[in-house]
Protein backbone atom coordinates (compact mmCIF):
# COMPACT_ATOMS: atom_id res chain seq x y z
CA UNK A 1 0.00 0.00 0.00
CA UNK A 2 1.14 3.95 -0.28
CA UNK A 3 0.83 6.07 2.23
CA UNK A 4 0.93 10.10 1.70
CA UNK A 5 3.31 12.70 3.40
CA UNK A 6 2.05 16.10 3.49
CA UNK A 7 5.25 17.09 1.74
CA UNK A 8 7.04 17.34 -1.65
CA UNK A 9 9.94 15.76 -2.88
CA UNK A 10 11.70 19.11 -3.58
CA UNK A 11 9.98 22.34 -2.90
CA UNK A 12 8.16 24.27 -5.49
CA UNK A 13 6.91 27.96 -4.72
CA UNK A 14 6.67 29.79 -7.77
CA UNK A 15 5.41 33.53 -7.60
CA UNK A 16 4.72 34.63 -11.34
CA UNK A 17 1.81 32.46 -13.59
CA UNK A 18 2.96 31.52 -16.87
CA UNK A 19 -0.17 29.53 -18.57
CA UNK A 20 2.01 29.23 -21.57
CA UNK A 21 4.65 27.45 -19.29
CA UNK A 22 2.09 25.13 -17.54
CA UNK A 23 0.73 24.15 -20.68
CA UNK A 24 4.51 22.54 -22.01
CA UNK A 25 5.51 21.38 -18.38
CA UNK A 26 2.28 19.50 -18.14
CA UNK A 27 3.86 16.96 -20.74
CA UNK A 28 5.89 15.52 -17.61
CA UNK A 29 2.46 15.24 -16.15
CA UNK A 30 0.52 13.24 -18.37
CA UNK A 31 2.69 13.21 -22.06
CA UNK A 32 4.45 10.26 -23.56
CA UNK A 33 7.64 10.47 -21.48
CA UNK A 34 5.49 12.01 -18.21
CA UNK A 35 5.99 11.14 -14.80
CA UNK A 36 2.74 8.78 -15.01
CA UNK A 37 3.67 6.93 -17.38
CA UNK A 38 6.91 6.41 -15.33
CA UNK A 39 5.05 5.32 -12.09
CA UNK A 40 2.48 3.62 -13.89
CA UNK A 41 5.29 1.64 -16.00
CA UNK A 42 7.35 0.43 -13.38
CA UNK A 43 4.58 0.02 -10.69
CA UNK A 44 2.86 -2.51 -13.22
CA UNK A 45 6.17 -4.32 -14.86
CA UNK A 46 7.36 -5.34 -11.20
CA UNK A 47 4.89 -8.16 -10.79
CA UNK A 48 6.14 -10.48 -12.97
CA UNK A 49 9.86 -9.40 -12.25
CA UNK A 50 11.72 -12.47 -11.88
CA UNK A 51 13.94 -11.17 -9.29
CA UNK A 52 13.78 -9.88 -6.34
CA UNK A 53 16.29 -6.70 -6.60
CA UNK A 54 14.96 -5.73 -9.46
CA UNK A 55 11.10 -5.65 -8.62
CA UNK A 56 12.28 -4.07 -5.27
CA UNK A 57 13.87 -1.28 -7.90
CA UNK A 58 10.95 -0.62 -9.74
CA UNK A 59 8.49 -0.58 -6.61
CA UNK A 60 10.77 2.29 -5.52
CA UNK A 61 11.32 4.35 -8.28
CA UNK A 62 8.09 3.67 -9.16
CA UNK A 63 6.81 5.28 -5.54
CA UNK A 64 9.08 8.06 -6.77
CA UNK A 65 7.91 8.62 -9.69
CA UNK A 66 4.44 9.40 -8.51
CA UNK A 67 6.41 12.28 -5.69
CA UNK A 68 8.09 13.95 -9.11
CA UNK A 69 4.07 13.73 -10.65
CA UNK A 70 3.36 15.79 -8.00
CA UNK A 71 5.84 18.03 -8.55
CA UNK A 72 4.95 18.79 -11.91
CA UNK A 73 1.68 19.30 -10.88
CA UNK A 74 2.17 21.37 -8.15
CA UNK A 75 4.60 23.40 -10.21
CA UNK A 76 1.21 23.32 -13.21
CA UNK A 77 -0.84 24.39 -10.59
CA UNK A 78 1.33 27.43 -9.61
CA UNK A 79 2.05 28.57 -13.03
CA UNK A 80 -2.01 28.64 -13.49
CA UNK A 81 -3.01 30.29 -10.26
CA UNK A 82 -5.34 33.21 -9.98
CA UNK A 83 -5.22 33.77 -13.83
CA UNK A 84 -7.59 36.41 -15.32
CA UNK A 85 -9.69 35.47 -18.25
CA UNK A 86 -7.11 37.85 -19.87
CA UNK A 87 -3.84 36.28 -19.42
CA UNK A 88 -5.80 32.77 -20.03
CA UNK A 89 -6.37 34.33 -23.68
CA UNK A 90 -2.84 35.83 -24.41
CA UNK A 91 -1.12 32.92 -22.62
CA UNK A 92 -2.40 30.42 -25.30
CA UNK A 93 -4.26 28.71 -22.53
CA UNK A 94 -7.33 29.21 -23.70
CA UNK A 95 -8.38 25.94 -25.40
CA UNK A 96 -7.56 24.07 -22.53
CA UNK A 97 -9.51 26.22 -20.06
CA UNK A 98 -12.77 24.88 -22.05
CA UNK A 99 -11.88 21.39 -21.17
CA UNK A 100 -11.09 22.02 -17.81
CA UNK A 101 -10.94 25.78 -16.22
CA UNK A 102 -7.66 25.65 -14.26
CA UNK A 103 -7.45 21.90 -12.79
CA UNK A 104 -4.90 19.72 -13.52
CA UNK A 105 -5.50 16.85 -16.53
CA UNK A 106 -3.03 14.83 -17.38
CA UNK A 107 -2.14 15.89 -21.15
CA UNK A 108 0.70 15.96 -23.12
CA UNK A 109 1.97 19.76 -24.26
CA UNK A 110 0.37 19.25 -27.56
CA UNK A 111 -2.84 18.18 -25.86
CA UNK A 112 -2.45 14.72 -26.86
CA UNK A 113 -4.41 13.06 -23.42
CA UNK A 114 -2.57 10.33 -21.32
CA UNK A 115 -2.82 7.02 -23.43
CA UNK A 116 -1.44 3.64 -21.71
CA UNK A 117 0.24 2.90 -24.89
CA UNK A 118 2.75 5.27 -23.88
CA UNK A 119 4.09 2.42 -21.99
CA UNK A 120 4.87 -0.84 -22.20
CA UNK A 121 4.41 -4.12 -19.38
CA UNK A 122 5.84 -6.78 -21.31
CA UNK A 123 6.87 -9.73 -19.06
CA UNK A 124 9.91 -10.00 -20.27
CA UNK A 125 13.12 -9.21 -18.15
CA UNK A 126 15.57 -7.77 -20.49
CA UNK A 127 12.18 -5.84 -22.60
CA UNK A 128 10.73 -4.33 -19.88
CA UNK A 129 14.57 -2.85 -18.37
CA UNK A 130 15.26 -2.02 -22.38
CA UNK A 131 11.96 -0.23 -21.76
CA UNK A 132 12.95 1.15 -18.74
CA UNK A 133 16.42 2.84 -19.63
CA UNK A 134 14.85 4.00 -22.67
CA UNK A 135 12.03 5.77 -20.78
CA UNK A 136 14.63 7.65 -18.19
CA UNK A 137 16.43 8.79 -21.62
CA UNK A 138 13.07 10.21 -22.80
CA UNK A 139 12.69 11.77 -19.86
CA UNK A 140 15.84 13.06 -19.44
CA UNK A 141 15.75 14.43 -22.95
CA UNK A 142 12.24 15.90 -22.46
CA UNK A 143 13.61 18.08 -19.29
CA UNK A 144 16.41 19.14 -21.35
CA UNK A 145 14.20 20.48 -23.72
CA UNK A 146 11.94 22.34 -20.99
CA UNK A 147 14.95 23.78 -19.70
CA UNK A 148 16.17 25.26 -22.94
CA UNK A 149 12.57 27.26 -23.03
CA UNK A 150 12.38 28.77 -19.73
CA UNK A 151 14.19 31.48 -17.46
CA UNK A 152 12.44 31.80 -14.66
CA UNK A 153 14.63 30.29 -11.49
CA UNK A 154 11.76 29.44 -9.77
CA UNK A 155 10.87 27.24 -12.53
CA UNK A 156 14.29 25.98 -13.60
CA UNK A 157 15.25 25.01 -10.03
CA UNK A 158 12.40 21.82 -9.17
CA UNK A 159 12.98 21.01 -12.93
CA UNK A 160 16.46 20.97 -12.53
CA UNK A 161 16.04 18.34 -10.07
CA UNK A 162 13.60 16.38 -11.80
CA UNK A 163 16.29 16.04 -14.71
CA UNK A 164 18.96 14.95 -12.37
CA UNK A 165 16.73 11.99 -11.03
CA UNK A 166 16.16 10.75 -14.18
CA UNK A 167 20.16 10.38 -14.56
CA UNK A 168 20.36 8.62 -11.50
CA UNK A 169 17.20 6.28 -12.35
CA UNK A 170 18.85 5.33 -15.75
CA UNK A 171 22.21 4.52 -13.65
CA UNK A 172 20.29 2.15 -11.22
CA UNK A 173 18.00 0.66 -14.33
CA UNK A 174 21.91 -0.06 -16.04
CA UNK A 175 23.19 -1.86 -12.83
CA UNK A 176 19.74 -4.01 -12.82
CA UNK A 177 20.53 -4.82 -16.38
CA UNK A 178 24.06 -5.81 -15.05
CA UNK A 179 22.94 -8.16 -12.55
CA UNK A 180 19.99 -10.05 -14.95
CA UNK A 181 22.59 -10.44 -17.34
CA UNK A 182 25.18 -11.99 -14.87
CA UNK A 183 22.63 -14.84 -13.98
CA UNK A 184 21.36 -15.40 -18.28
CA UNK A 185 23.51 -17.10 -20.91
CA UNK A 186 26.43 -14.62 -22.24
CA UNK A 187 26.21 -16.73 -25.41
CA UNK A 188 22.55 -15.65 -26.15
CA UNK A 189 20.75 -13.59 -23.49
CA UNK A 190 17.60 -13.63 -25.36
CA UNK A 191 17.60 -17.91 -25.81
CA UNK A 192 14.30 -18.21 -23.80
CA UNK A 193 12.03 -15.68 -21.66
CA UNK A 194 12.56 -16.66 -17.67
CA UNK A 195 8.67 -15.18 -16.95
CA UNK A 196 6.89 -17.67 -19.11
CA UNK A 197 9.30 -20.36 -20.64
CA UNK A 198 10.49 -21.78 -16.70
CA UNK A 199 6.42 -21.85 -16.47
CA UNK A 200 6.43 -24.03 -19.70
CA UNK A 201 9.11 -26.41 -18.80
CA UNK A 202 7.32 -27.14 -15.28
CA UNK A 203 4.39 -28.13 -16.90
CA UNK B 1 5.74 29.98 7.38
CA UNK B 2 8.30 30.82 9.93
CA UNK B 3 11.90 30.63 9.42
CA UNK B 4 12.01 27.75 12.02
CA UNK B 5 8.84 26.02 10.26
CA UNK B 6 10.71 26.55 7.35
CA UNK B 7 13.85 25.63 8.23
CA UNK B 8 12.69 22.40 10.12
CA UNK B 9 10.97 21.53 6.56
CA UNK B 10 13.90 21.81 4.86
CA UNK B 11 15.68 19.57 6.78
CA UNK B 12 13.31 17.06 6.51
CA UNK B 13 13.06 17.34 2.96
CA UNK B 14 17.07 17.00 2.70
CA UNK B 15 17.15 13.69 5.09
CA UNK B 16 14.27 12.26 3.37
CA UNK B 17 16.01 12.66 0.17
CA UNK B 18 19.69 11.50 1.00
CA UNK B 19 17.01 7.91 1.92
CA UNK B 20 15.37 8.10 -1.06
CA UNK B 21 18.54 7.90 -3.31
CA UNK B 22 20.25 5.56 -0.91
CA UNK B 23 17.69 3.30 -1.53
CA UNK B 24 17.49 3.18 -4.81
CA UNK B 25 21.08 2.27 -4.63
CA UNK B 26 20.95 -0.26 -1.81
CA UNK B 27 18.54 -2.30 -3.87
CA UNK B 28 21.09 -2.29 -6.87
CA UNK B 29 23.87 -3.01 -4.28
CA UNK B 30 22.12 -4.54 -1.30
CA UNK B 31 25.74 -5.97 0.27
CA UNK B 32 27.33 -2.42 0.75
CA UNK B 33 28.16 -1.97 4.09
CA UNK B 34 28.73 1.88 3.84
CA UNK B 35 25.58 2.47 2.30
CA UNK B 36 23.82 0.16 4.90
CA UNK B 37 25.11 2.57 8.37
CA UNK B 38 24.86 5.36 5.88
CA UNK B 39 20.74 4.24 5.70
CA UNK B 40 20.66 3.50 9.26
CA UNK B 41 22.37 7.18 10.31
CA UNK B 42 19.95 9.04 8.35
CA UNK B 43 16.78 7.06 9.16
CA UNK B 44 17.67 8.00 12.71
CA UNK B 45 17.73 11.75 11.55
CA UNK B 46 14.82 11.76 9.93
CA UNK B 47 12.45 10.05 12.57
CA UNK B 48 14.27 12.91 15.00
CA UNK B 49 13.44 15.58 12.01
CA UNK B 50 10.19 14.01 11.21
CA UNK B 51 9.11 13.91 15.39
CA UNK B 52 10.30 17.59 15.44
CA UNK B 53 7.99 18.70 13.18
CA UNK B 54 5.20 17.21 13.51
CA UNK B 55 4.70 18.22 17.18
CA UNK B 56 5.56 21.86 16.33
CA UNK B 57 3.90 22.19 12.92
CA UNK B 58 1.62 19.69 11.76
CA UNK B 59 1.46 15.92 10.75
CA UNK B 60 3.42 15.09 7.94
CA UNK B 61 1.74 11.25 8.07
CA UNK B 62 -1.94 10.80 8.69
CA UNK B 63 -0.80 7.99 11.17
CA UNK B 64 0.53 10.20 13.10
CA UNK B 65 -2.34 12.76 14.01
CA UNK B 66 -2.38 13.59 17.97
CA UNK B 67 -5.49 13.15 19.70
CA UNK B 68 -6.92 16.18 19.85
CA UNK B 69 -10.70 17.46 19.55
CA UNK B 70 -10.58 18.48 15.79
CA UNK B 71 -9.14 16.49 12.74
CA UNK B 72 -5.86 18.77 11.99
CA UNK B 73 -4.71 16.70 9.32
CA UNK B 74 -6.59 19.16 6.74
CA UNK B 75 -6.11 22.03 8.38
CA UNK B 76 -2.26 23.72 7.49
CA UNK B 77 -1.95 24.17 3.85
CA UNK B 78 -1.36 21.17 0.86
CA UNK B 79 2.29 20.65 -0.05
CA UNK B 80 1.02 21.61 -3.27
CA UNK B 81 0.21 25.37 -2.80
CA UNK B 82 3.86 26.71 -2.72
CA UNK B 83 4.31 27.62 1.37
CA UNK B 84 7.33 26.22 2.29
Amino acid sequence: MWSYERRLQYPVKITKPNPKMAQLIMSQFGGPDGELAASMRYLSQRYSMPYKEVAGLLTDIGTEELAHMEIISAIVFQLTKNLSLEEIKTGGFDAYYIDHTTALWPQAAGGIPFNTCFFQSKGDVLTDLHEDLAAEQKARTTYDNILRLITDPEIVDPIKFLREREVVHYQRFGEAMVRVQERLDSKNFYAMNLEIDKLMANK
Amino acid sequence: MSDNKCNTMKNLLEVSFALDDLRLFLDTHPYEKEAISCYQIYKDQRNKVLEDYEQNFGPILSYNVNDENQWIWIETPWPWEGEV
